[in-house]
């Protein structure tokens, strides 16, 4: 591919939110990300970080960012350590973060980190030397789910620019919107957020969105909304993200998407989560051509697997 | 026609011009004044000026240090700051915001990790000198009420 005309080198590079990355930085990382589907789908096989020892540093629950960073690790061939509950750490004695991330840099070749306090894998890249990529910290960012929902469009939809995209849901603390409508923007995608009252997108975000050229609409109403929808990304009512459980009650259940909605949308229109959901996405949905969040969730593989190799300078 | 000075001219200390006018009560919070001072301590508030109404502060007998002068612009971006030894102006300089702030204010975010007991102390990027809007380094969001986060 093009970008591969001028190889970019990654390699020591923290991976802490999307905002630190250029867009042609970002079309590169997706680029190679396709690269590693084959490898992914384990059709292929290499060992660019034989040797090499990966952190994982999970201090809250995880399904698909802890398995898919595995997995990816255990495609390029390296090893890892660490723990998804810290329960069992010096954490529970009372040890900084910076002092664990110390170990950590000590014992590996790069760290993945998932905390629940916003900004702490930036504070984990000052203490350590080796690259450290963000999986999640508290209600802040997400990048690597991020460019793995790129990866999605662009494999679905073939480009970004123009496309129709409605993000759905919690957009008010929800961490992986806030990053998305960001990259979406970089793109020049049409973005409507669509969310109750309560849940709206901050305006903090609508406005950097704006800086970079794109005029989000923001409306309740979905069934008006997906009507000439491209892209549908449904986010989860985060319950542990709520400051009390009334405020939570009031929105659960606003809007459910179910194969009776999906009638007045387009016949191409795709369904997308960044998972886990609980009752915003009917099963019935699962089987329809609509339905990619499964998909997407493999995504997270290739594209994680494109991460590791380039911070830790294996190279295909 | 003679000009009349509003407040007293002081013999030695600071004096800090073209506040915005409102927010010297402020600029005494960031300064610690009452408690830091047992000095005369002059404000005057809507002063005209070139540039419309301003606030002035004048401190006896204490010139403030760099980072006194980075909490200035905080709120107070156009301020200047005079020296004044023996009534004259012995040295005078605009506040100027750096890029980034260390140890200056405290991230509103309860669950920012910089509250936490982490060996770190707060960060901030200035996203725009004036009116001044800065957001946290580590997690990344804008303080609204910049003036009751000053540590």
């Amino acid at each position: 591919m093009q970008y591969f005309l001028i190889p970019m080198n990654f390699e020591g590079r923290d991976i802490i939110s999307i905002k630190d990355f250029s867009k042609k930085e970002i079309n590169y990382i997706l680029e190679y990300s396709k690269e590693m589907v084959d490898y992914a789908k384990g059709k292929k096989q290499n060992n660019l970080l034989k040797g090499k020892v990966l952190s994982s540093l999970f201090f809250e629950p995880s399904t698909r960012t802890r398995l898919s960073f595995n997995s990816a690790m255990n495609r390029l061939g390296g090893r890892i350590i660490g723990f998804s509950d810290p329960s069992g750490t010096s954490q529970k004695k009372g040890e900084s973060l910076a002092d664990t991330v110390r170990m950590a840099d000590a014992y590996s070749d790069a760290i993945v980190i998932r905390h629940p306090h916003e900004g702490a894998a930036r504070l984990a890249a000052e203490f350590a030397e080796v690259p450290v990529l963000n999986a999640g910290d508290g209600a802040g960012r997400h990048p690597t789910q991020c460019l793995l929902d790129l990866f999605t469009i662009i494999t679905e939809k073939k480009k970004i620019k123009n496309k129709k995209i409605i993000l759905l849901g919690d957009l008010k603390y929800g961490r992986t919107v806030h990053s998305i409508a960001y990259a979406l923007s970089l793109y020049g995608a049409e973005l409507t957020f669509v969310s109750p009252s309560s849940l709206k997108m901050p305006n903090e975000v609508i406005n950097e969105c704006r800086e970079l050229g794109s005029e989000p609409t923001s409306t309740a109403n979905l069934e008006k909304a997906i009507k000439d929808a491209d892209v549908l990304y449904v986010t989860r009512i985060q319950k542990e993200r709520f400051p009390d459980a009334e405020e939570y009650n009031r929105v659960v259940g606003t809007y459910k998407i179910d194969n009776s909605l999906l009638e007045r949308a387009k016949k191409d229109l795709v369904v997308m989560h960044p998972l886990p959901r609980t009752t915003e996405i009917d099963s019935e949905v699962d089987s329809t051509h609509h339905a990619v969040y499964f998909k997407q969730a493999f995504n997270g593989v290739p594209v994680r697997m494109a991460l590791l190799s380039l911070v830790m300078g294996g190279k295909l | 026609m003679k000009k009349e000075l509003k407040i007293p001219q002081i013999k030695n200390g600071t004096v800090i011009d073209h506040i915005n006018a409102g927010n010297a009560v402020k600029v005494l919070h960031i300064l610690g004044i009452p408690k830091s001072t047992s000095s005369i301590v002059s404000v005057a508030m809507n002063v005209k000026s070139k540039f419309g109404k301003k606030d002035i502060v004048k401190v006896e007998n204490r010139e403030l240090d760099p980072n006194e002068v980075n909490k200035i612009a905080l709120i107070a971006p156009k301020a200047t700051i005079n020296f004044i030894r023996e009534y004259e102006v012995a040295k005078k300089h605009r506040v100027e915001l750096p890029d980034e702030i260390i140890g200056i204010l405290s991230c509103a975010n309860p669950t920012c990790v910089s509250n936490a007991k982490e060996p770190v102390k707060s960060r901030f990027k200035i996203i725009n000198k004036d009116p001044p809007r800065v957001k946290c380094y580590y997690c990344e969001r804008e303080l609204e009420d910049i003036a009751e986060r000053i540590i």
